[in-house]
Formats: structure tokens, C-alpha cells, sequence
């Protein structure tokens, strides 16, 4: 057998298709986008960008209502959009199997929150099992579809950011269901799936019942492993985290659970009673732990290793030391020069970046800005600082109408970008035109879902799978919610942004600014880039130009004679054109393109 | 050669430092090893600090590689190996590529980019065994400066020379760079493993 080399998500792609997952439906999110980007690729599969979570979650849903396996797939936050759905699943079950793939993202590389997804599990009655490498990853995917079917409920497939983009050997296998000849036919069965309070008090100790079930199940489940070694020690481990104790406990005896919910109670009755000492090993919440503690068996884990952040050898080997788990002796030698003054490389808005142009203006206006997640996040930082609240998915719409109602001395705006509006932006935004308030919404148009890596969305005419589409216009769509003011700008036209802006803040009530310019990485966009010149006889160092925090416009080594300041240079290595900086100088000291190409 | 062998390859976004893994990822693959890689990456699109963690060896067990473990630092830009210096065992390692690329900070002038005796004297309390790579001069020589990664892997290969032949370094690399690139990389590639022999 051929062995692959594959990260996690691309493996549990993998598994989706051998398992015959037939529907799969996801939002992008950092860290589970490449599944879908992956699952894709097989034609057997019907696979699609949802608008977000809770719709794809629904999408799998009905799938899997049809008949057919399916699989939704999101990041851990995403989960918090698809909670309703995933209760509802819950409840009624479905007649094929469902897997809920969620990657939760702990030290929050991609995130706003580190929030431990295995509590929706127990929370919603659903079983939740979680690969330690891309192996598991791939096989966990029709071990959860066939549980799910054995068990008539949704099935969790926890990932973490390790397991999904760390790459390990993978054996394949082939796909093993068969395509149905003809449509199978929608059984109809109206007390199991009409969630009405008088089913769903029938339904409610079913689900109850079905979990003590998979409890059992769980006992003898292949993936809940014991590998017993000295007994001095014995640790409860799961996910990544088994990886990270096994290297460095060589030697202990070890729990490695493959379902972390819910827990198989005599085996960690039978393996607490077989060691001296009893520690859990797990990332973010105590989870196990607190299992484990309500089944009244001694245990440690929290108070030895972090709740916060992720783990790591280092981190592992170093709690277990201080908590007196290993000897002094185990410490790894680290030399660690002084490095503390070295400059930083944070994220930041690339060259040609659309979003800069509309942020330039609101600095200009002084407003204040409610902002979302997306690339234009990254305006909050230096030198621009021109956004100031960042929560969720579609917040920014909603809390600049509450910032509205509660009245404050400033101008303000809510930024959000084409796929986030889609996202969860569209009710909020009808809330505005509903409920009136002097709110002006500036939807970042740039014409892609641009901070997972360019992903397809409703605005763009394109599916998953490469069909094209209808393309949504945002201009139709605020008027038809009832927005009599809405603008289309260019926002590398400063002075068309300003005239907008202007325009909206002079007027009272609701208003919509579409900002459309495609992201400068689109290949199209790439096309266009050409490196904008400084007339170094006009440029007298004033640093208006370095305001706008574009990473090609750097201090030169030469000096103004006159001011004694640097004046300004342009990288023509990363220099797309955009032409904002020339737009800002008041000396008219950067040529704009066509006086470069003169 | 021991029995796990630790990888740390670090540089900016877009410099190609995860294709470098990669292809160092398949040479281990083909050479018969367990092989694991963790790729460490923020938000940024461009621009940012990228690493990736490898291992190679019988059985691997963590992805991630533990402060003070790393035996070959393999860095393509000179301030990231400064970020990544502590993570090396001290006298393991450690190969830098001299390119250099100015974070923000420094062109706006509030920070000072690091000269090449400071990246000495910084790696220095790590490990004397210090490969200063000329990678941008020894690509454009090759054809490209892009190769520039492909220079520093050669100048890695040299030391798996028993484990590991230089047809397989080759092999790999014709597997993972574009066709119309290939003799540039195989050009940067010898001429890497050349300069450090």
C-alpha cells in the first residue's frame, strides 16, 4: 500500500470521499479552509462555499435528511454561527450518516477567541472524536459517518490548527460506497423531524438515552488505546497533545483517547486503578479532566499544565518539571541570546491593498470605526490605527446601529468586507434600513474572500467547484432592504471616496458605500502592477506618504538639504501602482502611472 | 546519523520557505524515513514569519519540534534567524541564507535592521557551526534570485551526503519547481552544495 504524504485537512478530504460522503458544504475559515479546497477536487462529491456556518451546517443536514452522507465543515467559531442547527440535528438525527468537522484554533493564529469546541459536544448530546496525526484524520472521518448511522445523531470531528496543518504518512484507501442508480426516495417521517415542543419533548430523552449509548460503545472504541508502560505515572491524553506527551514521557503509561466524548468510564476506572498518579494532558479547556472528576476519580492536569495557549514539547516538558513529573534532568539545554530589540514582523495591509484608500479617508474625516473580520482588520495597527472594534463575523454592522441609537459626539462607519457581509452582514444591515439610524456601512468590495487564501463567495459568479453563477450586487441588494443612499466608489480614488463619505455624513440616515477593487493578489490584479517613482527633487521628507503604512514606501538614505529629513523611496519590488501615496502627497513629489511610463 | 533528525526552516512569507520544506519533507519521505512537518504561520498574507517544523527518523511522535532541539536552523532571511536562534541545540546547525528584507518598522526608520557581525555574534552564543549561505549572488549566478532556497538546500545536502544522495535532492526538486525553472534550481542547487563542500 502507497503511503502520502498529506496535512490534516487535506487527509480528512480524504477520508470524506472514501467514506462516501456525498454532500459537503463549508465556510472558509483559518484553520479548516483546504478540506473543502480539497474535497473539491473529487467529482463523486458535491461540495460548496455556503455563505456561512449555519447554512452549510443546514445544507449537510438536509443531505443527510435525503439520505446521503454528508459532511459541514468550519472553523471552531464557526460552530457558534451553525449552533442552532447543530442542536437541532441533534434532536432529530438524520438517515445518513453526518460529520460536523470543526478545527478549533488554540495560541489563536487565525482567531478572535480560543474557545474549546468539545463542550458543544457534550452540550449538544454529540459524540466528538479527534485525530493525534493526519492518519487518524483521515480514517476518524468514516469512523464518525458510521457512528453517526449506528447511533442516529450528528458526530463531532475535532481538529486543532497542528492537527490540520501538520503534514503526516498517510495510507489510502478507495472509495467504498456505490453511487445509487436513481434518487432514492425522501422518507417521510413527521414526530422524528418536526422539531414542535410536543416532539421534541419525545425526542429529548432519545438523544439522552443514544449518548449512554455511544458511552458504551466507547469502552471497546479501537481509537480509546492503552499503552501501559511504567506505572508510576499514567496520562489521559488526546489529540495533539498524545504526541507531544509521548515524546516526552518516553516511558509512562498512557490513555490516549480517540473520543473525547463522551468518556469510556470503566477503562479510565480500570487505568486510573493501575498507576500511582493520574494526569490528563490536553489542550485548552480541562475537559477530560473534569469528566474524569465527575466520575470521582483523583486527577490532575490544569494545575500542571496551561489552560491558555497551545502546548508544545517544550511547554509539556517544562510544566512537568516544575510540577515535579520529571527531574531537573530532563530539562532540555537552551541558549537564548538577547534578542528583545530586534524589530518585529506583524501582519499588515500588502502593497496595493484596496482597503487602504477608504482608511486613508476615514482617518481624514476622523471617524470612528466598528469593524469585522477580514484583511481590513489589520487597519487598526500603526500607522493608519483607523479601526476600533473587532468582535465576530458581521458585528460591525450592528454595533455601529447601537453606537448610533446611544448617541455619540464623533462621525462614524462600519467597514466590512464582500464575504463577511455575505456571511452574517445581511440582517444587520436590513436592522439599519428597518430601524433608521444615521449608520453609513462602507462594504469592502475586493471582489474575494481574500484573508483565507481567495475563496469564491456569492459576489464573485463563481462556485466551489468552478460553475460559474449568478454574482450578487450590492447596490441592488441595500435598495431593496430599503437604503435610498448608496454609493459605488473606487477606493484608489481617494478624492471619489471623500465625495461618498462626504456625502453620507452631511445627510442623516442610513447609508450604503460599496468600495470595489478587486484584492491586489488576484492574478487579474497582479497583471497591472507597475511601480510607482519618487521625484526626489520635489520630496522634501515631510512623511505624510509613510501615514498610510504601505510596506514600498521606506525612508531613503538621502536627506532633504533643506529639512534635514529622509525623503521617501518606493520598492519597485513591491510596489503594485495603487497610486494612494501620490494621491497623498502635497508636493506632488510621487509620479503617478502614467507619468512613470512618460 | 541519530535517530530523530530536527528541522526548523524559517523565513518571510513569499520568499519560498514552505515550498523548501516540502522539498525537504519528500527527500526524507523518499529516503525512507518517518517524516513529520508542522507549518507555523499568522494572518499575514505577504510578508510575514513563516517556519515550518520537520522531522525526520524511525518513528516521530510530536510535529513540533522543542526549544532547544532543532539540529539544522535552515533560515532564508538574516533577521529571521535571529527570531528562530534559541530554538536550535546549542552547536547544532546552522544555515542563513543573506538575503535581507526590511520589516516596516525599519523602513519607516524607527527600527534598525541588524548587521551581518551583529547575525554573527547573535547566532555565535548558539553554535559555532555557522553557514553564512551568499544566496541571492550564488541564484543570480544560477539564473534567478528566486532560487535562492534552493541555494541554502544545497548547501543542507551536504550534510546527509551518506544517508541521502544528491540525485534525490535533484529528483525532488524537479518534482516541486516549475518546469521552465528546473535548470536554474538544479544550477542553484549544485553550486549551494558546491560553495559548502
Amino acid at each position: 500500500m502507497t503511503k502520502e504524504f498529506l496535512a490534516g485537512n487535506k487527509a480528512v478530504a480524504r477520508g470524506a470521499y472514501e467514506a462516501g460522503v456525498r454532500v459537503a458544504a463549508a465556510y472558509p475559515g483559518t484553520p479548516s479552509t483546504e478540506i473543502l479546497e480539497n474535497l473539491a477536487r473529487y467529482d463523486a462529491i458535491y461540495s460548496e462555499w455556503s455563505p456561512n456556518e449555519k447554512v452549510a451546517l443546514d445544507v449537510a443536514i438536509g443531505a443527510a435528511y435525503a439520505g446521503s452522507r454528508a459532511m459541514a465543515v468550519m472553523k471552531h467559531v464557526g460552530l457558534n454561527v451553525a449552533a442552532d442547527a447543530f442542536f437541532y440535528a441533534s434532536m432529530t438525527g438524520m438517515e445518513a450518516g453526518l460529520v460536523v468537522v470543526c478545527a478549533d484554533d488554540p495560541n489563536m493564529y487565525s482567531s478572535q477567541n480560543e474557545q474549546d469546541n468539545r463542550n458543544y459536544a457534550k452540550f449538544a448530546r454529540v459524540p466528538c472524536l479527534e485525530p493525534s496525526d493526519s492518519q487518524e484524520a483521515k480514517d476518524l472521518v468514516g469512523v464518525a459517518l458510521d457512528m453517526s448511522e449506528q447511533f442516529d445523531g450528528p458526530v463531532m470531528l475535532r481538529l486543532t490548527t497542528r492537527i490540520s496543518h501538520s503534514d503526516t504518512l498517510v495510507e489510502l484507501g478507495k472509495r467504498t460506497a456505490e453511487e445509487p442508480a436513481e434518487p432514492t426516495e425522501y422518507r417521510i417521517d413527521r414526530v422524528k423531524y418536526v422539531m414542535v415542543p410536543g416532539n421534541a419533548r419525545r425526542r429529548h430523552p432519545v438523544i439522552e438515552e443514544r449518548i449512554r449509548q455511544v458511552q458504551a460503545f466507547a469502552e471497546t472504541f479501537p481509537y480509546n488505546k492503552v499503552e501501559m508502560g511504567d506505572t508510576s505515572l499514567g496520562i489521559v491524553t488526546n489529540g495533539v497533545a498524545y504526541q507531544y506527551a509521548r515524546e516526552v514521557f518516553p516511558d509512562a503509561s498512557f490513555l490516549k483517547l480517540g473520543m473525547t466524548y463522551p468518556l469510556p468510564e470503566q477503562m479510565l476506572r480500570d487505568f486510573a486503578a493501575q498507576v500511582d498518579r493520574l494526569v490528563v494532558i490536553e489542550e485548552l479547556d480541562p475537559f477530560i479532566e473534569n469528566e474524569i472528576k465527575l466520575m470521582g476519580i483523583p486527577v490532575e492536569g490544569k494545575n500542571i499544565f496551561p489552560l491558555c495557549g497551545e502546548l508544545d514539547p517544550t511547554v509539556v516538558r517544562q510544566s512537568a518539571i516544575e510540577a515535579g513529573l520529571l527531574s531537573e534532568s530532563a530539562a532540555v539545554e537552551i541558549k537564548q541570546p538577547d534578542t528583545k530589540g530586534l524589530p518585529g514582523r506583524p501582519p499588515l495591509l500588502c502593497p496595493g491593498c484596496p482597503h487602504r484608500g477608504v482608511f486613508v479617508m476615514t482617518n481624514k474625516f476622523k471617524l470612528v470605526v466598528t469593524g469585522d473580520i477580514g484583511c481590513y482588520t489589520l487597519g487598526f495597527l500603526p500607522p493608519l490605527s483607523a479601526l476600533h472594534t473587532c468582535g465576530c463575523m458581521g458585528a460591525s454592522i450592528g454595533v455601529a446601529h447601537g453606537v448610533s441609537k446611544a448617541g455619540i459626539a464623533q462621525k462614524h462607519v462600519a467597514v466590512i468586507g464582500d464575504s463577511t457581509f455575505f456571511h452574517t452582514g445581511m440582517p444587520p444591515l436590513l436592522n439599519v434600513a428597518y430601524n433608521q439610524s444615521d449608520t453609513i456601512v462602507l462594504i469592502l468590495d475586493n471582489r474575494t474572500t481574500a484573508m483565507t487564501g481567495h475563496q469564491q463567495h456569492p459576489g464573485t459568479g463563481t462556485t466551489l467547484m468552478g460553475q460559474p453563477t449568478y454574482a450578487v450586487e450590492f447596490e441592488e441588494l441595500a435598495r431593496a432592504m430599503g437604503f435610498q443612499r448608496v454609493h459605488t466608489v473606487d477606493p484608489y480614488n481617494l478624492k471619489e471616496v471623500e465625495a461618498a463619505l462626504r456625502d453620507c455624513l452631511e445627510a442623516a440616515g442610513p447609508a450604503v458605500i460599496i468600495s470595489r477593487r478587486e484584492c491586489a493578489l488576484l492574478p487579474e490584479a497582479r497583471k497591472q502592477w507597475m511601480a510607482l517613482e519618487v521625484n526626489e527633487e520635489r520630496c522634501n521628507g515631510c512623511g505624510l506618504c509613510f501615514q498610510i503604512g504601505c510596506p514600498a514606501i521606506v525612508k531613503s538614505d538621502k536627506l532633504d538639504p533643506k529639512t534635514q529629513r529622509a525623503i521617501a523611496w518606493i520598492d519597485p519590488m513591491l510596489c503594485t501602482g495603487c497610486e494612494i501615496c501620490a494621491q497623498v502627497c502635497a508636493r506632488k513629489a510621487i509620479l503617478f502611472r502614467d507619468q512613470v511610463a512618460d | 546519523m541519530k535517530e530523530i533528525t530536527n528541522f526548523l526552516l524559517a523565513g518571510v512569507g513569499g520568499q519560498g520557505t514552505l515550498l523548501a520544506s516540502n522539498v525537504l519533507a519528500h527527500i526524507g519521505v523518499k529516503a525512507g524515513f518517518d517524516v513529520k512537518k508542522a507549518e507555523v504561520h499568522g494572518m499575514a498574507q505577504r510578508g510575514g514569519s513563516v517556519s515550518s517544523h520537520m522531522r525526520w527518523g524511525e518513528k516521530i511522535y510530536s510535529p513540533l519540534i522543542g526549544r532547544g532541539e532543532v539540529d539544522y536552523l535552515v533560515v532564508f532571511e538574516k533577521l529571521e534567524a535571529l527570531r528562530y536562534v534559541s530554538m536550535l541545540r546549542p552547536g547544532g546547525t546552522a544555515i542563513v541564507g543573506n538575503m535581507r528584507i526590511p520589516p516596516l518598522s525599519v523602513s519607516s526608520g524607527d527600527d534598525v535592521y541588524p548587521g551581518d557581525e551583529e547575525v554573527r555574534r547573535i547566532v555565535g552564543e548558539v553554535t559555532d557551526d555557522f553557514h553564512f549561505v551568499p544566496s541571492m549572488r550564488l541564484a543570480e549566478e544560477a539564473g534567478n534570485v528566486r532560487a535562492h532556497n534552493i541555494v541554502v538546500l544545497g548547501v543542507l545536502s551536504n550534510f546527509f551526503a551518506e544517508r541521502v544522495p544528491p540525485e534525490t535532492w535533484l529528483e525532488v526538486i524537479a518534482e516541486w519547481v516549475p518546469q521552465k525553472f528546473l535548470e536554474v534550481n538544479r544550477q542553484a542547487f549544485r553550486m549551494g552544495r558546491e560553495i559548502s563542500q
